[in-house]
Formats: structure tokens, C-alpha cells, sequence
């Protein structure tokens, strides 16, 4: 534990740093972006990681927030209440996906959440009266808690973090308590944690709120980074790219959705401006992933950390080798 | 009141009936073997009374409670716990968490999303005293992966009583397992207190003869037999099936 706490301080150091690392105002946006998927990452690897149920519809989710929070601002509801409201409103909409999707586990989980994030993205599209259909809703400005304008690219990124830290420890607190034990019983054993006495259906809904509720808080800065929300953010692509962020980084990790979020939005972002078939290079570093880690990037970094130390250090029994 | 009463208990799968009208009743603190070929029903049996499968019909009750439309999960919080045929274990966990995982699911803390889990000191020291009752406190830090297949069996078994049982459904306990740990699992089964009801299933007739008062014998589905070890050693029936006499 001792050993983690210079670690621990000297990120916590580097990410307050950011704004004066890195050069101008679009990179700290860039960093901001990061935060926000990383959030959205972790939310999905509630699921994913720790039990064991693939989802291929958290976009929707996403997007249900992002679309509350513009609408009811548009509405003429404050920056609180429209948070609130996109919380609720996502909240709801994750208590219905998981009834409907929690009737089966494996491949049918998988299919049914997809089949529900088309239908959110089909009723962005069609339901004009509320969406505005392809154009989009735009939201008029950012926040200012406390006379902090958050229109500033530096002053969103540090509120970003903020919730990114929250978000962060939450996680880590939630997995490590006996509600997460439980969970990550039921992703393992299933019928023995039902033998043993467990509701495994109920333990897997409030995972699902919990997931939901993450992507909620997610969508809610998405929409104020961006200051725009269309269907696009709701497609299946969006789930996909989010999922291959849980599933790189390394899943049933803390720190591997992260990893996994910046790899994905610098790619995206930054290697974009560079190379022309950006996605290309994306889906070449997957298969590396696949290939060489295929636990992930950060377990896989840990391993091959501990190879490296391994392949350094002496053998213990080097010494006593020529002993009688 | 019996611990176990099972009345009529029928259950087909398709065309094939698996069990069929099975009648029995097991009393408070006995030690009931059951016993039977390959296919006979016995597992099945077991998930029944275990609420893992449905009955088509017939009833099941616990100390007079009836349990036949009962989920599986409540008849664990009734007093039911039982080991498997094929060890259904926690491979990425300590020992120590496997049976905390057990304890825990009987209490209210199972539902805590904020506290941390290892700093639950009575929760541990209870899982470790589970563990000590089977001769495996010093492998408690050890993850179940790098154990043996005879530890895995006792830490089973360690998961099972933990739960303070009042019956006690074991699933061929000495299958798999060497002599010298067939003869640790037999001491630790015969040091089970009386108050908790045991029902065996095994094939080792060995061990299981000596352990059982009375023995039931399964054959396609039916209790064909039933009666002390002497009664159905001599069994006409009995020696039919395993003997071929």
C-alpha cells in the first residue's frame, strides 16, 4: 500500500498538470474528452468486467442522458435541474433495459441490449417533436458553478477531472465491498452463488443501474463538452468503440477502461489529423491488443513489467548453484 | 417432524422420466447414503430438492416448511446448503474469500455497496474458523486455483457447513479423491454435529456404508429400496443391479 501512494500522488499531480502540459486549448479539450469516455468506460466495465455481461447498447444510455440534459435545457429548466433530470431519465431508461435484457445472460444479453440501443437511436432519429431528428439538439451554454465558467477549456477540463475522480472511486470502493464480491461471484459461478443464497438477478439489475448511472454522468459531460447532441452519439458504432475501450484497456480493471479511452479518443482525435485511414491504424493496434495482451493493455503491461523484472534479476538460487 | 419429506416426487425431461413418484423421509440428525447405478437419478434428485429444478409434480418440505415452489436461493436461507458432483468453486479467489463468499450470502452486508469487504474482521475470523474446521487455515491466502483437487473438495465442504446447515446435501464428497484424502474428508464428515441432517450421495460404498444409518436405493428413477446397511446389503433387488446376480 505505501508503494501506491507516490503513484498515486504523482498521477494525481500530472493530471492537475494537464492544462499547463499540454500546448493550447484544443489538446486540454482533448483531455477532457479522454476523462469523459474513460467515465463512460468505467461505467460499461461495471458490466463487462465484473459481471460478466457484454453490452452492445450503452450508447443509447448515453444518449438518453445527453438528450434529457439538452432537452430540458432547452425546456428552459437551470443547469441543476436539467442534471437532474437527464439523471433520472437515465436511470429509468437503464431499470428498463436491464428488466428487458437481464432475461438472459451470454450472446442473447448481448443481442437484446443491441436491439435496444437501435431502438434509441431509431427514436432519436424519428421522434422529431422531441429530437429534432438529424439536426440535432444544441445546448446554449455551460454551466458556471460557484463563478467557475466552465466555457473555459481549462476550467471544464478540472471539472471533468473532478467528476472523473469520483466516478474513479466509486468504482473502487463498489467493487471492493461485499455488493461487489457478490457480483463478481455471480460473473464466476452463477448457480453456486444462487445455491448459496444469493439473488443473482437482483445483484445484476443494481450493477446495471449502477453501469447506467455512470454512463449517465457520462452523457451529461459529453453533451456539455460538445454543446450538441444528434443521433450519431447514440449509434451502434458509438457502443462498439466503447466497448473495444473496456475490452483493450483490460476488463474487470480499474485503470484498463481508462487506458483503453485514451487510447481510442487520441487515436481518433489526434492521429486522425495525421493519418488519413486513422481507422485502419485503430483496428491494427486491436489486433496487436488481441495478439500480445489479450487480457488487455494494463494487465498486459503488467505482466510483461513483470517478465522484463523477472529476465533482470538474478535468480535467488544463482548464488547457491556450486553449494554442496 | 422429519427434516425431509419428500412425497410423489416426479420429474421428466421430455419422454424421459428422470425420477418417478419418489417418496422420502430423512429424520433429524440422520445420516441417509443414497445410493444407485449411473443415470439412476440421484443428482437430479438432488437439484430438485435443492430448488435448481423444478418438480413436475409431488411436494419437498424442510422441518415441515414446504419448500417445493420455493426459489433455490430462499431454501439456502432456510437452513439447506449442499456440495457438487463437479467442484463449483471460485478459481480466481483466496480460500479464505470462497468461504466468505459463502457467510456472506446469509447476511445482510451481502447488499453493502460501501464497506470494504477484508476489513469485515468478524466475517473473517468466521471464514477462518470454517477453514480451520477442515485443516485448511494455512492455505487461506492461497487462490483456489493453486490448490489440490482434494483441497478444493474440503474447501466445498469447508463453504457448506459455514453456512450452519440444518441439512446437508453432499454430492459424492470422496469422488476424485486419493486414499489419504478420501480417509480426511471421512474423518471431517464424522465430526459434523448431529444437529445438522446429512444426505450422501456417493459411489465409494467403502467409506459410504460406514457413514449412512440408513441407506436409500435409487434405480431409473425410483427408490427401489430402503433400509439399514444390513437390509439392503441383502436385498434380492440390489444385488440384481450391482451384482448382476
Amino acid at each position: 500500500m505505501s508503494a501506491r501512494i507516490p503513484v498515486l500522488v504523482l498521477a494525481l499531480a500530472a493530471l492537475a498538470a494537464v492544462p499547463w502540459l499540454v500546448p493550447g486549448g484544443y489538446y486540454i479539450s482533448i483531455s477532457s474528452e479522454i476523462l469523459i469516455y474513460a467515465v463512460f468506460a468505467l461505467g460499461l466495465n461495471v458490466l463487462v468486467g465484473y459481471a460478466g455481461l457484454v453490452s452492445l447498447g450503452h450508447a443509447g444510455l448515453f444518449g438518453v442522458a445527453a438528450y434529457a440534459t439538452a432537452s430540458a435545457l432547452a425546456a428552459g429548466f437551470g443547469h441543476a435541474g436539467a442534471i437532474l433530470f437527464a439523471l433520472t431519465a437515465t436511470l429509468a431508461g437503464t431499470a428498463v433495459f436491464a428488466a428487458l435484457a437481464l432475461r438472459a445472460t451470454g450472446i442473447v444479453f448481448l443481442m437484446i441490449t443491441l436491439a435496444l440501443g437501435q431502438i434509441l437511436w431509431g427514436l432519436a432519429y424519428r421522434w422529431i417533436s422531441v429530437t429534432n431528428g438529424d439536426n440535432g439538439v444544441p445546448v446554449a451554454s455551460r454551466p458556471a458553478p460557484l463563478g467557475f465558467a466552465l466555457d473555459v477549456p481549462s476550467h471544464f477540463y478540472y471539472a471533468t477531472l473532478a467528476i472523473f475522480l469520483l466516478a474513479l472511486v466509486s468504482c473502487y470502493v463498489f467493487i471492493h465491498s461485499p455488493f461487489g464480491a457478490g457480483l463478481k461471484g455471480t460473473r464466476d459461478q452463477p448457480r453456486r452463488m444462487n445455491a448459496l443464497g444469493y439473488h443473482v438477478w437482483l445483484i445484476r439489475f443494481y450493477a446495471f443501474l449502477f453501469s447506467g448511472f455512470l454512463t449517465g454522468v457520462a452523457g451529461i459531460l459529453f453533451v456539455y463538452y460538445t454543446e450538441f447532441i444528434s443521433p450519431q452519439t447514440l449509434a451502434l458504432t458509438s457502443s462498439a468503440e466503447v466497448l473495444l475501450m473496456v475490452i483493450s484497456g483490460g476488463t474487470g480493471t480499474l485503470l484498463g477502461p481508462i487506458a483503453g479511452a485514451a487510447l481510442v479518443v487520441i487515436v481518433k482525435n489526434i492521429a486522425s489529423a495525421y493519418i488519413e485511414r486513422w481507422n485502419m491504424l485503430l483496428g491494427v493496434i486491436f489486433v496487436a491488443i488481441v495478439v500480445f495482451m489479450p487480457e488487455g493493455l494494463v494487465p498486459g503491461s503488467v505482466r510483461l513489467a513483470h517478465w522484463a523484472l523477472k529476465a533482470i534479476r538474478p535468480p535467488a538460487s544463482a548464488g547457491k548453484a556450486g553449494a554442496p | 417432524m422429519s427434516a425431509l419429506v419428500i412425497r410423489n416426487l416426479n420429474k421428466s425431461f421430455g419422454g424421459l422420466r428422470v425420477t418417478s413418484a419418489i417418496n422420502l423421509a430423512v429424520e433429524p440428525g440422520e445420516r441417509r447414503l443414497i445410493i444407485g447405478p449411473n443415470g439412476a437419478g440421484k443428482t437430479t434428485l438432488f437439484n430438485l430438492i435443492a430448488g435448481e429444478m423444478r418438480a413436475d409434480r409431488g411436494s419437498i418440505s424442510l422441518f415441515g416448511r414446504d419448500l417445493t415452489r420455493m426459489a433455490s436461493r430462499r431454501r439456502a436461507h432456510m437452513g439447506l446448503s449442499r456440495t457438487y458432483q463437479i467442484i463449483t468453486l471460485f478459481p480466481r479467489d483466496t480460500l479464505l474469500h470462497n468461504v466468505m463468499l459463502s457467510l456472506l450470502a446469509l447476511t445482510g452486508l451481502r447488499w453493502n455497496p460501501f464497506l470494504r469487504l477484508d476489513r469485515q474482521r468478524d466475517l473473517t475470523a468466521k471464514a477462518e474458523a470454517a477453514l480451520a474446521r477442515v485443516n485448511l487455515a494455512h492455505l487461506a491466502a492461497r487462490p483456489l486455483a493453486d490448490t489440490s483437487y482434494g483441497e478444493r473438495r474440503r474447501v466445498e465442504i469447508a463453504m457448506a457447513l459455514a453456512q450452519n446447515p440444518r441439512l446437508l446435501l453432499l454430492d459424492e464428497p470422496f469422488a476424485g479423491l486419493s486414499v489419504d484424502e478420501r480417509r480426511d474428508v471421512q474423518k471431517l464428515l464424522a465430526a459434523i454435529p448431529r444437529e445438522v441432517t446429512i444426505v450422501m450421495i456417493e459411489h465409494d460404498m467403502d467409506v459410504a456404508l460406514d457413514f449412512a444409518e440408513r441407506i436409500s436405493v435409487m434405480h431409473f428413477g425410483e427408490v427401489i429400496v430402503e433400509g439399514s446397511r444390513a437390509e439392503v446389503v441383502s436385498d434380492p433387488r440390489v444385488k440384481e443391479i450391482y451384482l448382476g446376480e
